[in-house]
């Protein structure tokens, strides 16, 4: 046995130049991904950022209890949840129609143009994309013309200052910005479909639309399982960058989503301990939410991530 | 089906189809040709931001404000070099811990490969991220933007699966020769890696340049912002950068914070316009890699 360990121990030695590249990246996810981690348990404390963190008197689940007696928690939930449903609900399907659309055209050229311009917003800042949005949405602006000039509205109505417009400028936004990108990995998968099968359902007399339904749609049901799987799973998270570039004081009322909510208490009102408990039961429900999401698929599809 | 198609006869469909199609493009592309036309715009016409094609009056003195700006021009300093950095770091340590992992003679590989994918699934979030930052000293530290990304799992696992499909006879080779791991990694492995390494070289730089969240949290100090964190400020917050009010006293309402804005927000974003045609396919390429694996 202690010959065998010996053994390994030399053999470890003399691949000391593999090792040494493996172990600083180990080095770093324990500094930067395991101590956080660890951290997670001045939920539990009343911990200040003063004193070393063992030394924090232990409070046991006081700061959950204080977070479900606020109203502003379940507001912050309701928001998330509700900006996460119009998503999920009305954003999901967006992508996989484009890919759809985009793979009925026939010049090979224009689809390719058609593509490589709607992914660029992708690549546009939050701030540049937000900033444009903000100008078109205030006092004004493009949407106010439009709106007045269609004789839709007959004054000036200031968007993104009313809180019940906010959930749906994140979500147009969302579209507008994120479409042409997510639309990518459909239409892989639609390219990776045998031409075979549309051959044959032509001949048998298939239309366009059947084409798309029984084909198309099945053949990439599933990519759609999986990031529906993940998008649900997500639904307790929110576009940080987003909802941050677009929220004032005067919308907050229904811009605060969760992750919001936790920067405020505790990177601005510095309420550490409570912020990591609301962090930290909101990791658990994602958790639970994700290995719901996959069982379900498992069950109506038969495709899991696990 | 090219071929066939040309007889084919153009139905409602099509036409409808295409036109959809060039709507997407259209609404897709204004914005950005709007923020153009009005940062080229005369400052008292980019006032009133009504729907247009072209600027009404050709001026540049929106530009001349921002290029003057210290404050700016000095985040544009920090942007850039927080992406060439950042950059370089990310693509350097993760590709030599992925080499590392893709050798299948590493002893304990299982179980470093264990330690990575619980990283994966479980993390503190921001508020423990936040204390650890602090406590390591890098709140209100230039290489926070740097040191906290220069890992990432989904990477690691990109670059481990290409260099998987390097011919062992090519590393077996150099071995022979008497080249060490480390030689064999910079000489043989990196320099036939080049693809994906531009892949994600980019993905990293344009994260790097479009990132405003690190600076509203980490960095207190002016002269350390990024550029889009200026903006954020700009725009979200709609506070006036020194020299801007110092410009605005200068030339009075002619020249209003709306035009300097769009100046600002032109020049954070040029670089990757200008680049944009020639990174695409590279960016494609990237997302397949990604969904594969994933």
């Amino acid at each position: 046995m202690s010959q065998h360990r010996s053994g390994q121990m030399k053999a470890f030695f003399r691949q000391w130049q593999v090792q040494s590249m493996v172990i600083p990246g180990i080095v770093w996810m324990f500094v930067f991904c395991y101590i956080p981690m660890f951290w997670l348990i001045i939920a539990f404390m009343d911990y200040s950022i003063a004193k070393p963190m063992l030394q924090s008197p232990l409070v046991g689940l006081k700061h959950f209890e204080d977070f479900a007696a606020d109203d502003r928690f379940w507001r912050s939930i309701r928001n998330t949840l509700g900006m996460s449903a119009i998503k999920l609900a009305l954003g999901f399907p967006i992508p996989i129609l484009f890919a759809l659309l985009l793979n009925e055209i026939r010049s090979l050229r224009f689809k390719r143009a058609v593509q490589t311009i709607s992914y660029l917003p992708h690549f546009i800042a939050w701030t540049i994309f937000g900033g444009i949005l903000l100008n078109w949405l205030g006092e004004g602006g493009v949407m106010n013309q439009l709106m007045m000039a269609l004789g839709i509205q007959d004054r000036e109505i200031l968007y993104n200052s009313d809180p019940q417009y906010f959930w749906w400028i994140v979500y147009f936004s969302d579209v507008l910005k994120e479409t042409g990108w997510s639309a990518i990995i459909y239409i892989a998968a639609i390219a990776g479909i045998d031409p075979a099968l549309y051959e044959a359902a032509e001949l048998d007399g298939a239309n366009r639309w059947q084409r798309m339904w029984h084909i198309t749609i099945q053949c990439i049901r599933p990519t759609i399982a999986i990031l529906f799987i993940l998008a649900v799973s997500g639904m307790l998270g929110s576009n940080f960058e987003q909802i941050f570039m677009l929220k004032n004081n005067m919308n907050m009322r229904m811009a605060e989503s969760l992750d919001l909510y936790i920067y405020n208490m505790g990177l601005v009102s510095g309420r550490h301990s409570f912020s990591t408990a609301v962090l930290f039961a909101r990791s658990v429900v994602a958790l639970g939410l994700l290995l719901l999401a996959n069982y379900t698929s498992k069950k109506l599809s038969g495709e899991s991530i696990f | 089906m090219e071929s066939r198609g040309r007889f084919r006869r153009v139905g409602l469909f099509e036409v409808g189809n295409t036109l959809l199609m060039l709507a997407v493009c259209f609404i897709t592309l204004y914005p950005m040709w709007f923020v153009f036309i009005n940062s080229l715009n005369a400052p008292e016409r980019a006032l009133l931001g009504t729907i247009n094609w072209f600027p009404e009056a050709w001026s540049l003195d929106s530009y001349r404000v921002v290029f003057n700006d210290k404050n700016l021009m000095n985040g544009f300093y920090i942007t850039t070099l927080r992406t060439v950095i950042g950059t370089a770091a990310h693509v350097l340590f993760t590709a030599i811990v992925a080499y590392g992992m893709s050798r299948s003679n590493l002893i304990g590989r299982k179980f470093y490969m264990r330690i990575a994918l619980i990283t994966m699934l479980f993390s503190g979030g921001l508020i423990p991220t936040f204390l650890l930052m602090t406590k390591l000293g890098l709140y209100d530290n230039f290489w926070v933007f740097v040191i906290p990304g220069m890992y990432t799992f989904f990477n690691m696992v990109i670059f481990m699966s290409f260099f998987r499909t390097i011919p062992e006879s090519l590393e077996e080779s150099a071995k022979v020769d008497g080249a060490s791991d480390y030689g064999v990694l910079f000489r043989i492995v990196l320099p036939n890696s080049m693809a994906v390494i531009a892949t994600i070289s980019l993905f990293s730089a344009v994260y790097h340049w479009n990132d405003y969240y690190q600076g509203v949290i980490y960095i207190r100090t002016q002269d350390l912002l990024p550029l889009q964190t200026m903006l954020y400020k700009i725009i979200a917050e709609n506070s006036m950068s020194f020299m801007q009010q110092q410009a605005m006293a200068q030339f009075g309402a002619r020249l209003p914070g709306n035009s300097i804005k769009f100046a600002s927000m032109m020049v954070a974003t040029l670089p990757i316009l200008a680049f944009y045609p020639f990174i695409q396919r590279y960016l494609v390429k990237g997302v397949m890699i990604g969904a594969i694996k994933g």
